[in-house]
C-alpha cells in the first residue's frame, strides 16, 4: 500500500474579481518508508497540496488518500495518524519548549516518555532550553521543537511544508540528517522545499509549477532527463555575456548560476567553438569554457520551458 | 480526559503568562462597578438652593432649617429680592428657591392659611419634580407638628411603606443592572479572541490535525475564563455590599450559583462571536458594539420594559442581561428564593445550551 496517492487534484481560490487556480489537476503517489520533495518555487501550490493532504483543506476535484484513508471521508482517521508541520511556525509562543511538547504529546493521547526515543536525537538538541518560551528561540532551534511536536505521536506519515525555509545552512544540513534518520524508522515523509539544491536529498521529487507537476522522478532520474550537454561559461563583462549568448539563434537556453553561465544548445555539434567565437566577437577577457554535468536546477529550468 | 485537562492547562497558561491582560481583566469590573454605581444614579441629593426669607420668624426658621440640613437640599445662599433670586438661577447656582411672604407666622396662626412658595428650576424636569416633593413633604410634616395633639375632622392618612429598599437608595436599582452589564461585558470580550487568536497565530492549523474534538476545544477554551470570571462575581458583589451598601438580603450561594450561569451564558457569547470572526480586533468590536447596547437598553434597569413598545419588548427576550436582572434583583434586593426565579434560571440555562450548541456545530473543522 501506497503512503499517499494523489489523483487528479484541482484547487483554485475565488476572490471577488478574480479566481486563481492553484492546483490544475495534479496526480502522485509515495511509497511507504521514502522521502518524498515536492519542489517548487513560491506560489506554485506547495502549502495548498499539503493542507489538502492533511484535510485542512477540501479540493475542489480529484481524490487523494493518506495511508488508506480518503482525505474527505475518513478525515479523522487521517488526523490520528499523521504529523503535520506547517510553513509558518506554528507553535504556541507564550509556552515553553517543554509545554509545547507535553501539550502535542496529549492532545494525541500520549505522553513524551512514550515515544522518547523517537524525538530524542532531535529534542536532545534543544532540550538545555526547555524552560524558554518557545517565542524566544532561534529560528533553528524552532523549527527542531516543531519537528519533534509534529513527531511526538509517531505518525506513520510525516507532512513537512517548507521545513527549512529561513533557517540557516548548518541547521538545514542537520535538518536534512534527522529526515534520514526518522526515514530508517520506517515513516513515509513528504517535504517541500523551495531549494533546488534539497532535491538530491530526496528519494524522489516531484518538480512543481503553477499548479502542475513538471516531473516524478528520482533525482538521479531527473538529471538523466536531461539529454543536452551543458556548457559553462565565465568572463569579465557577465551580463553583457549573457545577452550576447542569448541573441544566438542557435543557443537553446542560457542561464546565470553563481559565478557561470550555463548553456544548452539546440544542436549539439560544434558547440564549444560556438561559445568561442562569442567570445571573440565581444572581446571579452578572463574567458572560461567548460563541459559540465546538469543539476537539478538545470533540469528545472529546462522542464519550465517546455 | 487528560487531552482535555492539557487543554484547559495551556488555555490558563496564556491568560496567567499575559500578566497585562489579566490585570485589566481583573480590574476593569471594579473601576466599572465603582464608575457606574456612582455615576449612574437619578436620585437626587444635595441639590442647591436659596431661601428668600421676607419674614424671618419662628416659624419659617423652623422650616428654613428643616430644608438645610436634608440629606436632599444644600442652602447656599440667603437671598433678599426676587430679582435676586432669578440672578441666581440665571448664573445656574441653584435648582431651587424657597420663599417665605411677610408675616408667615401671622397668617399661619392667625389667618389659618399660610403660602410658601416653591421656585424650581424645570429645565430638568424629573429633578425639578422630585425637589419640589421632597420640600412639600419637610413643610408637610412642620405642619403636623403645629396640630399634634389636636383632632382634626375627615382626615385621611397614607401610610406610605417602601418595600425591600426603604430608604429609597438608586443603589438598589441599579446595582443589578451595573452587575448585569459588566458581567457581560467582560466575560464576552475575554473568549471573544480566545479562538480567532489561534486562527490569527496559526496554531489552529496545527490543533486541527490531532483528534482533538470541536466541543472539547470550545469547553476547554470557557474554563480558565470561569476562573477569571468567578474573581470577578466575588469583587463585584464585595463591592456592591461594601461600597455601594446595597446588602445581600437573600441567599449568598444561590446569588453566586446564578451569577455563575450568568457568566457561563456570556462567555458563550463570546465563543461563538470568536468562531465567525476573522480577527481578534473585529471579534473585541464585535463583542463591546452588539452587547454593550441591547444590554444597556433592554436589561431594564436604566428603563422598564414594560414602558417599551411591543416588539422592543419582544427583543428584550433575547437579552440575557433581562433574565439576570430580574434574578439578581428578587435574590439580591428582595431576598427571595430559588422557586421564585427558576423561570429565569431556566431561560438562561437554554440560552447557554444552544449558544454552545450553535457554537460547536458551527466551529470549522477545516481552514477556510
Amino acid at each position: 500500500m501506497q503512503a499517499v496517492i494523489v489523483e487528479n487534484i484541482v484547487k483554485s481560490y475565488r476572490t471577488k474579481k478574480t479566481v486563481v487556480d492553484a492546483l490544475k489537476g495534479i496526480s502522485f503517489s509515495v511509497d511507504k518508508g521514502e522521502i518524498f520533495g515536492i519542489i517548487g518555487p513560491d506560489g506554485a501550490g506547495k502549502t495548498s497540496l499539503f493542507r489538502i493532504l492533511t484535510t485542512l483543506l477540501l479540493a475542489d476535484s480529484g481524490n487523494a488518500s493518506v495511508d488508506g484513508f480518503d482525505v474527505v471521508k475518513e478525515y479523522k482517521q487521517i488526523r490520528n495518524r499523521v504529523g503535520y508541520m506547517p510553513g509558518r511556525f506554528s507553535l504556541y509562543q507564550d509556552l515553553t519548549v517543554q509545554e509545547n511538547l507535553e501539550f502535542f504529546a496529549a492532545i494525541f493521547n500520549t505522553s513524551i516518555e512514550e515515544n522518547y526515543d523517537l524525538v530524542k536525537d532531535i529534542y536532545q538538541q534543544i532540550e538545555p532550553f526547555k524552560m524558554r518560551r518557545a517565542g524566544q528561540l532561534s529560528g533553528g532551534m524552532k523549527q527542531k521543537l516543531a519537528l519533534s511536536c509534529a513527531l511526538i505521536h509517531k505518525p506513520s506519515v510525516l507532512f513537512l511544508d517548507e521545513p527549512t525555509t529561513g533557517v540557516d545552512a548548518v541547521s538545514r544540513k542537520e535538518f536534512w540528517e534527522m529526515l534520514h534518520r526518522l526515514k530508517l524508522q520506517g515513516i513515509s515523509i513528504l517535504v517541500s522545499t523551495p531549494y533546488m539544491v534539497e532535491a538530491s536529498l530526496c528519494d524522489r521529487v516531484a518538480l512543481i509549477q503553477k499548479g502542475e507537476i513538471l516531473s516524478v522522478n528520482t533525482p538521479k532520474g531527473v538529471i538523466s532527463e536531461f539529454k543536452k550537454p551543458l556548457w559553462a561559461v565565465r568572463a569579465n563583462e557577465m551580463f553583457r555575456l549573457m545577452k550576447a549568448i542569448k541573441d544566438d539563434p542557435s543557443v537553446e537556453s542560457c542561464y546565470p548560476f553563481g559565478q557561470y553561465h550555463h548553456v544548452a544548445f539546440k544542436v549539439q555539434e560544434n558547440n564549444k567553438e560556438k561559445l568561442e567565437q562569442i567570445a571573440q566577437k565581444g572581446n571579452y577577457t578572463q574567458v572560461e569554457i567548460h563541459s559540465i554535468e546538469p543539476n537539478i536546477e538545470d533540469c528545472f529550468m529546462a522542464l519550465m520551458k517546455e | 480526559m487528560k487531552q482535555f485537562f492539557i487543554f484547559v492547562k495551556k488555555e490558563w497558561l496564556h491568560i496567567w503568562r499575559d500578566r497585562r491582560t489579566l490585570f485589566i481583566l481583573v480590574c476593569m469590573p471594579v473601576v466599572q462597578i465603582v464608575l457606574y454605581g456612582f455615576a449612574l444614579t437619578n436620585e437626587v441629593k444635595n441639590s442647591k438652593i436659596a431661601i428668600f426669607d421676607q419674614s424671618k420668624d419662628e416659624s419659617t426658621t423652623a422650616i428654613s432649617n428643616e430644608i438645610a440640613s436634608s440629606r436632599y437640599f444644600n442652602l447656599i445662599k440667603n437671598v433678599y429680592s426676587y430679582k435676586d433670586i432669578e440672578a441666581t438661577f440665571r448664573q445656574g447656582k441653584i435648582r431651587m428657591a424657597v420663599v417665605f411672604p411677610r408675616g408667615f407666622r401671622d397668617d399661619l396662626l392667625q389667618g389659618n392659611h399660610a403660602q410658601i412658595q416653591l421656585i424650581a428650576d424645570a429645565s430638568d424636569p424629573n429633578t425639578a419634580n422630585m425637589l419640589t416633593n421632597y420640600a412639600t413633604s419637610i413643610i408637610n410634616d412642620y405642619q403636623k407638628t403645629l396640630y399634634q395633639n389636636e383632632r382634626l375632622p375627615y382626615t385621611i392618612k397614607t401610610q406610605v411603606r417602601m418595600l425591600y429598599n426603604p430608604e429609597l437608595k438608586g443603589a438598589y436599582n441599579f446595582v443589578p443592572g451595573v452587575m448585569a452589564l459588566v458581567l457581560m461585558l467582560v466575560c464576552a470580550m475575554m473568549t471573544s479572541i480566545a479562538i480567532v487568536k489561534e486562527k490569527e497565530m496559526g496554531t489552529m492549523e496545527v490543533i486541527l490535525v490531532s483528534p482533538l474534538k470541536p466541543f472539547r476545544i470550545i469547553i476547554a477554551k470557557t474554563i480558565p475564563y470561569l476562573f477569571v470570571s468567578m474573581l470577578n462575581i466575588a469583587s463585584i458583589l464585595l463591592l456592591s455590599v461594601y461600597a455601594l451598601d446595597v446588602p445581600i438580603t437573600g441567599s449568598l450561594l444561590l446569588l453566586i450559583a446564578e451569577s455563575i450561569l450568568f457568566t457561563i451564558t456570556s462567555l458563550s457569547i463570546g465563543i461563538l462571536i470568536s468562531n465567525g470572526a476573522k480577527t481578534q480586533q473585529i471579534a473585541m468590536f464585535t463583542s463591546m458594539m452588539s452587547l454593550f447596547l441591547p444590554t444597556l437598553l433592554f436589561s431594564g434597569f436604566l428603563f422598564p420594559v414594560e414602558n417599551m413598545p411591543f416588539a422592543l419588548q419582544l427583543i428584550s427576550n433575547i437579552v440575557p442581561a433581562k433574565w439576570y436582572y430580574i434574578i439578581v434583583k428578587a435574590v439580591m434586593i428582595k431576598g427571595l428564593g430559588i422557586m421564585a426565579v427558576w423561570k429565569e434560571t431556566l431561560i438562561l440555562v437554554a440560552m447557554t445550551l444552544s449558544l454552545l450548541g450553535i457554537s460547536i456545530y458551527k466551529f470549522k473543522i477545516r481552514l477556510a
